[in-house]
């Protein structure tokens, strides 16, 4: 760590590097000097910041700004850098990163929806999950929450064709210049929200020219509830059931991560069993999770009978799932200091019981799909995404390792008890919709393999240790990142002290996942546009929040 | 009269007396007994095959997945075509949160469903706004929205509890009139002239 910090120093003399106890080194940067920073984070050999993690808007009492967290590829170290913006609250403004990272077009256009920090050079600054008319930018602390200022209406929403770009005059006030998403002469088809295809209610604005895409614009918010803000009226016990509804599948990680970061930076310690059976939900979660994939991702290219197949095998984990937390979906198990409850004591035998079908299971999956010659043809050589676009737009999780990207987080940041557990990152190298499919598929063993390895040394103990009743914590910020079922969940956390979080960012994985859909279909056929979303394997109230 | 449907036992029913209260209105209204052999008829094919639409929004879709797939089984009562254009189902079962930007597409897809069509609000979003009820972007409940026939709580609800949500449906179909005095589309058109849709272009 020191060494990072050592470099960042040595190349801007003067800039003021935090080093917090618990969370990654933070740097703070002038906005007028943002954008050179930035680029020698990402250039200068030995830091090489080169994935950008989330953009997280901020109102603090000193005024509106960002807090940026990067990480490297090839280091693995994470930075922080704290930029405040210029300007009055009217109109705030930092310099746009949009040309340094690729995924950072569609992160400040969030930090606009919900702050109105105006990103200067930024090609597309437009509004994201709220529409045009929408009055206030909801996560700033004086937003105010009067229903009538926004109604809800079942007046069709106001469109607009044209975007806007932002630059600096001489004397410092910013210029607006409008740009159109789509040119004139393009043929514009509407994909969604309502279409089987999209696996929620995501809407992509396709440029056709014939049956070749020409350009997305991926069009989100049909399903943003508004998480963050809700979390930040709550207690932090009270924030944890927003997990459950963010990624369903991933119910259990999210649940995880949050308890894991409150835990850290309350100091709280917890036991080792309820660390084990917090690592053995994930990774039943992640089989579930990738088994509702393979079936809906193969119904999606019209092979309906696999998700009868792989549902299977989901109720299956389903079952074991309730028995110990009372549901199928939604647990609400993880809790800061342990777990809700103890293990059924049908747990062990269960977990046996499911992991003698599996290897068959997945080999069943093979036959039938992985080598039909229709599945070969619409999949193989189809969205290829190089390694350095996975690592530019921040594609995790398995699209990310399909392209050759080793970024599991429960290798990369080892959290729990990951670090002593053996399993190999699965990674591809070919970056198409195949290699996708695939990886899924082998992490299904993988993740066996990991419960193998738990379930004959559940340790005994208390599975849940005693926290202080009403939870405060400390003055301070943290970050972390954690491996959720589709890749990379960060999320950044910021108390002032009192019972509820100032702030509490959700940095999910589909968003960079759905903003790249743009990228990986130009040029292929519409058709591909199916099996391609299919592939990556979005939530889109993951990416909503 | 005691309505039910798949063979369930009129007993087993939790909530008989709306249904009671439905089949009173009825008969007070009275009926001629070719009219009402009719409508028996019709109920009878209606209320065995209603076809849902494929909308979901959040978790309980993945339930209602769950509910078409092997173990559950809609197929059993004939609920298993679902359709992704509205214009081919019957009944739209709400599932997940309804926000703010949601809403004007909602109403257009229920507008688009053919008569007759109905309503489920399957779990607490679709109902009252749930967990995000406080929220800035989500909407309180679709009641206000469409006119909803059947209320189905949870959060998720269970695959058990979305089959007796869809049962009781059926049952509420069974006791309808398409002759005479035509009871439900009535109330809905009351609905539908207090909450017209302004400002549409095609």
């Amino acid at each position: 760590m020191a060494n990072i910090t050592d470099i960042i120093a040595g190349l801007f003399p003067g800039i003021s590097v935090d080093t917090p106890e618990k969370s990654a080194p933070v740097v703070t940067v002038d906005d007028s000097k943002w954008h050179e920073v930035a680029a020698a984070l990402r250039d200068t050999k030995g830091l090489q910041m080169d994935y950008l993690v989330t953009i997280v808007g901020m109102d603090w009492p000193e005024g509106l700004g960002c807090m940026y967290y990067l990480m490297s590829s090839v280091t693995n170290e994470i930075v922080g850098v704290k930029v405040l913006a210029k300007g009055d609250r009217e109109q705030p403004s930092i310099t746009s990163v949009a040309d340094i990272w690729k995924v950072a077009t569609l992160y400040e256009r969030e930090v606009y929806d919900f702050f109105g920090i105006v990103f200067v050079g930024n090609p597309d600054m437009r509004r994201l999950f709220l529409s045009i008319d929408w009055k206030g930018y909801p996560l700033r602390k004086d937003y105010d929450a009067n229903p009538d200022l926004n109604p809800v209406s079942i007046e069709s929403e106001r469109q607009s064709d044209f975007t806007s770009t932002y630059s600096r005059n001489a004397d410092g006030t910013l210029a607006k210049e409008d740009v159109r998403v789509f040119q004139p002469e393009d043929f514009v088809v509407n994909i969604g929200p309502q279409h089987p295809a999209t696996h929620g209610v995501l809407r992509f604005r396709t440029a056709i020219d014939g049956e070749e895409i020409k350009k997305i614009d991926v069009y989100m918010g049909y399903i943003h509830r508004g998480v963050e803000k809700l979390c930040e009226g709550l207690t932090y016990p009270q924030t944890l059931h927003f997990m459950d509804r963010l990624d369903y599948f991933s119910a259990h990680n999210y649940h995880h991560a949050l308890c894991l970061l409150i835990e850290k930076a309350a100091g709280i310690e917890i036991s080792r069993r309820a660390q084990v059976i917090r690592v053995m939900m994930d990774e039943l979660s992640r089989i579930a999770s990738h088994c509702l994939f393979v079936g809906t991702f193969c119904m999606d290219l019209g092979a309906t009978t696999m998700l009868f197949y792989t549902l299977r095998v989901r109720e299956q984990i389903l079952d074991i799932m309730e028995k110990t937390c009372g549901a199928r979906m939604t647990f609400n198990y993880d809790c800061i200091g342990g777990v809700m409850a103890d293990l059924h004591p049908d747990f062990v035998k269960d977990v046996k019981e499911l992991l003698a079908v599996i290897p068959r299971n997945v080999k069943e999956y093979n036959d039938l799909f992985t080598g039909n010659v229709v599945a070969r043809n619409r999949l193989s050589g189809v969205g290829i995404l190089s390694r350095e676009d996975a690592i530019g737009y921040g594609v995790t999780g398995p699209s990310g390792r399909a392209s050759g990207w080793a970024c599991d987080m429960r290798k990369l940041q080892p959290y729990s008890i990951y670090s002593e557990l053996q399993f190999d990152e699965v990674v591809a190298t070919e970056g198409d919709s195949m290699a996708r499919f695939k990886c899924r598929l082998d992490e299904i063993l993988q993740s066996a393999r990991i419960l193998e390895q738990l379930v004959d040394n559940i340790p005994d103990g208390e599975y849940l240790v005693k926290v202080p009743k009403v939870l405060k914590l400390p003055q301070g910020a943290w970050f972390q990142v954690t491996e959720g079922c589709r890749g990379a969940f960060g999320l950044y956390l910021e108390s002032d002290g009192s019972t509820k979080p100032y702030r509490l960012k959700i940095a999910p994985p589909c968003l960079p996942q759905a903003a790249v859909v743009d990228h990986i279909t130009r040029g292929y056929k519409i058709a591909d546009l199916i099996t391609i979303g299919g592939s990556m394997d979005y939530i889109v109230p993951d990416i909503d929040r | 009269m005691e309505v039910t449907t798949k063979s369930m036992p009129y007993e087993a029913w939790k909530d008989n007396e709306y249904i009671e209260k439905l089949v009173n209105e009825l008969r007070e209204s009275g009926t001629n007994v070719v009219v009402g052999s009719l409508d028996k008829l019709i109920n009878w094919g209606r209320s065995n095959s209603i076809w849902p639409l494929t909308f979901a929004t959040s978790c309980c879709g993945i339930e209602f997945v769950s509910l078409g797939a092997a173990r559950f089984d809609m197929a059993r009562f004939g609920w298993e075509v679902a359709r992704s254009s509205p214009r081919q189902a019957d009944f739209m079962m709400v599932a997940g949160t309804i926000v703010h930007r949601m809403v004007p597409v909602f109403r257009r897809l229920y507008d688009q469903l053919a008569e007759p069509k109905y309503v489920i609000a399957c779990g607490s979003c679709a109902i009252s706004g749930g967990p995000f009820r406080n929220s800035y972007h989500v909407a309180k409940g679709i009641e206000d929205i469409v006119p909803v026939d059947v209320f189905l709580p949870g959060c998720p609800p269970r695959p058990e509890a979305m089959i007796y949500g869809i049962m009781q449906l059926s049952r509420k179909i069974k006791v309808e009139r398409f002759f005479g005095g035509v009871n439900r589309q009535e109330k809905q058109r009351e609905f539908l002239e207090s909450h017209p849709v302004e400002g549409v272009e095609d």
